[in-house]
């Protein structure tokens, strides 16, 4: 006990109640800390202070949410539902407290986070640029049961709470203070002169406007709660995400009724919690922190990184470092090369940073290099030219000798094996791949592409870097493919197969989304590039049991290379594919699914049985981070367990005496089947 | 060579390590895609990129700059951080007028001679396109009386009073190219020079169209450079001096009309350095820094003087700044094996060149026992100047000193003479040894 919280009091009647998780660099409501704050509580009234004030003790956040580990520990609703009735009395003491408290926010202030803050009578939130303030809570499968969902809609008004807590999303101080969620929003020298001044003014709260207080009417909750549920539809199917719609029930059922509403949260999130979504949802963001954590075991911190290739993906990389703090020099043949880069660059930092100065900041760190000056300050080398061996070798030659002795060389290749690059160089050692995902903005996995010479130091720094630009690392084996595209090009070949055959697009994509990835395979084909399809499906034959289907080789042929062109398998206007509605009868749906998801499938396992990856969950991770797996489904190892291994085993074989040898399943199989004896 | 009293270098030596600059961009209508400091980070961070040594390990940053952005203000300072040279590098900015960027290598050598620093970063950055357009003083004071009018009876009496003649923008670039003394413009200092030795308009001209050949030479042989491109944010290139006109023939100059003395001047626009963006930098060592980076140097920094003159024909400075030094060292024109002479008008590079060769000229206005030997033509501005590649004023003393050093470098030559003319009167000059001693 005692060591959460410090208590501070300078004589002027406030205290000061600093939460400082130790030895974390993040405060997360643990149990204990919960047990601990309550104790503080009790304490403090005793002393009947002035006001009382909250904060954080770390450096770059308020408290990150409540404690996601603990939760996939959790079995039965009844254990949920103790921890929720808990948390819901100890919030309980601190709203009802008789002198004014205050929550004083920086950094991240999340999920039950936010929920203790929504307990204070007041908030203030810092303006640096990472204060964040949401409700998380829907992306791992349930809502905010701390009280959030009460006191929010109380605080903002009901629509705007529930599009907040609906979608996830977090908000910038400025926004957050627009919309209520806190008092203030100020530099952080300010904050501490604004708590006393709350403390010893105790101006009112604000109200909700008069027309978001009437949604909540029980008259409009229907129509206002249907009118929700239509939103979610459209991002989350009721079937794989109920927890959004479990939400708005409880909402449109409650919300007239505080105490209600108390109650139906600490029935109903304990359900979510512990269904399969939400575990399966919980295990997915527990693998990301495992992926994070390989990073730990280095010291590595580039500062400059220099990298060769100004085409998309080089381009791109180099402007995400630098969005990430780095000073980057990007070279190519010409400075006309360069200036696509820089001017994707600009729009990306504009996007991102939105201060002027910061994003002359970044401009300034991106520095065009032609000539190749940046090499010998580079902590980091990463090649992203044109996948030709003999070029990427002559390559290496010239900027070896002219890198820093320990700097790391990687490659963003794609399907170039590793120890066929690696030959002549002379630090073999500091040679690794890093392959990053198109778009790099968006795709949050880089695969870290290893031999079985790849020293382990190299490995970890490279996953320090990786995670210092706020990437995951997923370390793999160099193989044709390595992990993601290597599992990802069977289901699109197969994809491309059921299109061969006659089957509608739509249908095709609809029976993928319907199985719960974010984008159909034709879609994604088409936004990949039809042309980069062919030619990864070319380097994968062997894997892929035949030559790439025709009918994608025609299109690149005829230029339809997909949403770049205008043209691919669909018709693309405006940046949107434009399709028929999906005419297929459900079984058939399931069919084709089962059709291109298996094939996934069958080639994780294979990639598991060559150790591609350290293990299943890494896989999983890879797959989930890497292809947007149905993350609901806990990764496809986790889904061939839960579903029993057998069952997609039988599916296999038959699927391959209708349709041939890619569908054999693969030698991996007998060991899970074995497992599951 | 002895030291000479009043050189500040001798006894320290002051290396030149290396420099870049940007091109020089025309600065016609609308501000062009780059601001003053864009300029000089632009140029610095590939020269530094270059170097052996991180931006932090500077001792200063000191930049010359005639008029920078309302926020630049120190435009030094704003470049050294933005190069990401740290909180403790710390800059300041020099102005001297069109002298500025050669008065920042002196204020560096300076700091450099007197031990106070061994490795500096210096330059020139001007955006003429971005001087400011400013309001009559006459509207400032009218805006000041509408913003205390109170009511709709007040604000009704100001609109009576406001006038269209208060409208009239005030292009700071303009009232800068004046004497704020004698109220000349620059152009009217060089019509003064043309009628003071004689000097033709068809010589002008002729000077001119040979800027332009020979920036064009230069070009096609590619010796500029110390030239890096810029990207601007729509990733549009910028690679070269732009203000070039190979297309100019004799006939073509005639046919301009005189721009500052009408209608009966000689000065165009085609016979004048264009008004151009852009910046120009060089590091500036102690031989201490030269050892402790093992750095390669391009030349050394022997000598720099200024003179004052009368500013209606300021067009004569070099000739008062380059003579002293010529004295001091004993030297006379065939000892100097380049020399770069700021093209600011033809009328007045050739005046400068005519006066030095002038018995009585050199008698009376420079106390000298005789006149000097001619400047031969072709070792003098060998690769073009402002008039064909532009006068971004606070940016051409780092820009002619950074290309004579590389003419020397390339022609295998010892020593070199930059020198310039500065608006107000006054004449600024640099000699420069290359090769360590």
């Amino acid at each position: 006990m005692n060591k959460y919280f410090q208590v501070e009091e300078n004589g002027d009647g406030i205290v000061w109640l600093t939460f400082d998780t130790p030895g974390k660099a993040a405060n997360v409501l643990t149990a204990d800390a919960l047990e601990e704050f309550d104790t503080r509580l009790v304490t403090i009234a005793q002393s009947h202070p002035k006001g009382l004030v909250i904060r954080s003790g770390k450096e770059r956040g308020f408290i990150a949410g409540a404690d996601v580990k603990a939760f996939a520990r959790i079995s039965t609703p009844q254990e949920a539902q103790e921890l929720i009735l808990r948390a819901h009395d100890i919030l309980r003491r601190l709203e009802a407290l008789s002198f004014p408290t205050v929550a004083l926010i920086h950094g991240f202030c999340l999920g039950g986070g936010l929920e203790l803050a929504l307990a204070c009578r007041y908030r203030i939130a810092s303006t640096e640029p990472d204060t964040r303030l949401g409700f998380p809570e829907v992306r791992l499968g349930i809502f905010p049961g701390f009280g959030g969902s009460v006191r929010s809609t109380r605080l903002m008004g009901h629509l705007a709470a529930m599009e907040l807590m609906l979608s996830g999303r977090s908000l910038h101080p400025r926004a957050a203070q627009r919309l209520g969620l806190v008092d203030h929003a100020l530099p952080r020298r300010q904050l501490n002169n604004a708590a006393r001044h709350l403390i010893l003014e105790q101006p009112a709260g604000r109200r909700p406007p008069l027309w978001q207080r009437l949604a909540g009417t029980a008259l409009l909750r229907p129509a206002a709660a249907a009118l929700m549920r239509r939103q979610v539809r459209r991002r989350a199917p009721r079937k794989h995400y109920p927890a959004p719609y479990a939400l708005i029930d409880h909402w449109r059922r409650h919300a007239g009724h505080m105490a209600d509403m108390y109650a139906s949260e600490a029935r109903l999130v304990p359900q979510l919690l512990t269904g399969k979504t939400a575990q399966n949802l919980i295990r997915v963001f527990l693998l990301q922190d495992e992926l994070k954590s390989q990073a730990a075991a280095s010291e590595f911190h580039a500062r400059h990184v220099h990298v060769v290739g100004g085409g998309v993906m080089g381009g791109d990389i180099a402007a995400w470092c630098v969005l990430r703090g780095l000073r980057v020099t990007l070279q190519d043949r010409g400075p006309e090369l360069l200036g696509r880069a820089v001017s994707r660059a600009h729009q990306l930092f504009r996007k991102k940073l939105r201060d002027q100065y910061l994003v002359r900041d970044a401009m300034d760190r991106l520095i065009p290099d032609h000539q190749g000056n940046g090499l010998g300050k580079a902590d980091l080398v990463i090649e992203a030219i044109f996948e030709d061996q003999e070029a990427k070798q002559a390559l290496y030659r010239n900027i070896e000798p002219r890198m820093k002795d320990d700097a790391i060389l990687a490659t963003n290749t794609s399907s170039i094996p590793l120890q066929q690059l690696g030959q002549g160089l002379a630090r073999p050692e500091r040679f690794l791949g890093l392959h990053f995902f198109n778009p790099v903005a968006k795709m949050p996995l880089v695969e870290i592409v290893t031999t079985g010479d790849t020293p382990g130091d190299l490995v970890a720094a490279a996953s320090r870097f990786t995670r210092d630009i706020g990437k995951l690392p997923l370390p793999v084996r160099s193989r044709p493919g390595f992990l993601v595209n290597r599992v990802l090009m069977p289901y699109l070949m197969e994809a491309v197969t059921l299109l061969d055959k006659g089957v509608a697009a739509a249908d095709i994509d609809r029976a993928a989304t319907d199985f719960g990835m974010p984008m159909g395979p034709v879609e994604l084909a088409d936004t990949v590039g039809l042309d980069i399809c062919l030619s990864v499906a070319e380097k994968l034959t062997d894997m892929l049991h035949g030559k790439a289907p025709d009918k994608l080789r025609r299109r690149v042929e005829q230029g339809h290379l997909g949403r770049k062109s205008g043209q691919g398998f669909y018709t693309w206007v405006k940046g949107r594919p434009q399709r028929e509605k999906p005419t297929a009868a459900p079984d058939a749906l399931a069919q084709y699914g089962d059709r291109m998801i298996l094939r996934l499938i069958n080639e994780a396992v294979a990639c598991l049985r060559e150790g591609i990856v350290a293990g299943a969950d890494e896989l999983d991770a890879g797959i989930v981070f890497g292809t947007g797996f149905a993350p609901f489904r806990g990764g496809p190892m986790h889904y061939v367990r839960e579903e029993g291994a057998e069952r997609f085993f039988g599916k296999l074989q038959k699927l391959e005496y209708t349709y041939g040898e890619r569908f054999a399943p693969d030698a991996g199989w007998a060991q899970l089947l074995e497992e599951e004896q | 060579m002895k030291p000479v009293p009043g050189n500040p270098y001798e006894e320290t030596e002051v290396f030149i390590i290396d420099g870049r600059r940007t091109p020089q961009l025309k600065a016609l209508g609308p501000p062009g895609p780059f601001h003053a400091s864009d300029l000089a980070v632009g140029a610095a961070r590939q020269l530094l990129l270059a170097m052996p040594f991180e931006p932090r390990e500077l001792d200063e940053v000191i930049f010359g700059c005639v008029s920078s952005g309302p926020d630049e203000a120190n435009i030094a300072r704003v470049i050294a951080l933005r190069l990401g040279c740290g909180d403790r590098v710390h800059a300041m900015t020099v102005q001297r007028n069109c002298a500025s960027g050669m008065q920042a290598l002196d204020s560096a050598a300076a700091r450099i001679a007197s031990g106070q620093a061994d490795l500096v970063l210096a330059g020139g950055t001007e955006a003429m396109s971005h001087h400011p357009v400013m309001l009559d003083e006459a509207m400032v004071t009218w805006l000041a009386g509408w913003s205390k009018a109170r009511g709709l009876g007040q604000h009704a009496k100001m609109l009576r009073k406001l006038k269209p003649a208060y409208l009239r923008p005030v292009v700071a670039l303009l009232r800068g190219l004046t004497d704020p003394v004698v109220g000349l413009s620059m152009g009217q200092t060089a019509e003064q020079l043309a009628e003071d030795f004689g000097i033709s308009r068809e010589a002008m001209d002729r000077y001119a169209l040979r800027s332009h050949q020979r920036l064009v030479a230069a070009l096609e042989a590619g010796y500029l450079d110390e030239i890096v491109p810029l990207h601007d944010s729509d990733g549009k290139l910028h690679a070269q001096d732009d203000g070039l006109r190979p297309d100019s023939t004799l006939e073509k100059l005639a046919r301009l009309k005189p721009v500052f003395d009408r209608p009966f001047g000689k000065v165009t626009a085609g016979n004048s350095a264009q008004v151009t963006d852009g910046a120009a930098c060089l590091i500036l060592a102690s031989a201490r820094a030269v050892e402790r980076y093992d750095l390669p140097v391009l030349g050394r920094l022997r000598d720099c003087h200024w003179a004052g003159l009368e500013p209606g024909r300021m067009g004569l400075g070099p000739v008062h700044a380059m003579a002293p030094i010529m004295q001091r060292h004993g030297l006379d024109s065939s000892d100097i094996d380049y020399w770069e002479i700021n093209e600011a008008f033809s009328a007045q590079i050739l005046a400068c060149l005519r006066a030095w060769q002038d018995e009585d000229f050199c008698r009376e206005a420079l106390d000298l026992p005789r006149a000097f030997q001619l400047i031969p033509e072709d070792r003098l501005n060998v690769d073009g100047g402002g008039i064909s590649l532009g006068h971004p004023v606070g940016a051409s003393g780092a820009r002619i000193v950074l290309h004579l050093l590389k003419v020397l470098e390339r022609e295998n030559a010892r020593l070199g003479m930059a020198s310039l003319c500065i608006g107000g009167g006054q004449g600024g000059a640099m000699l420069i040894e290359r090769s360590a001693s």
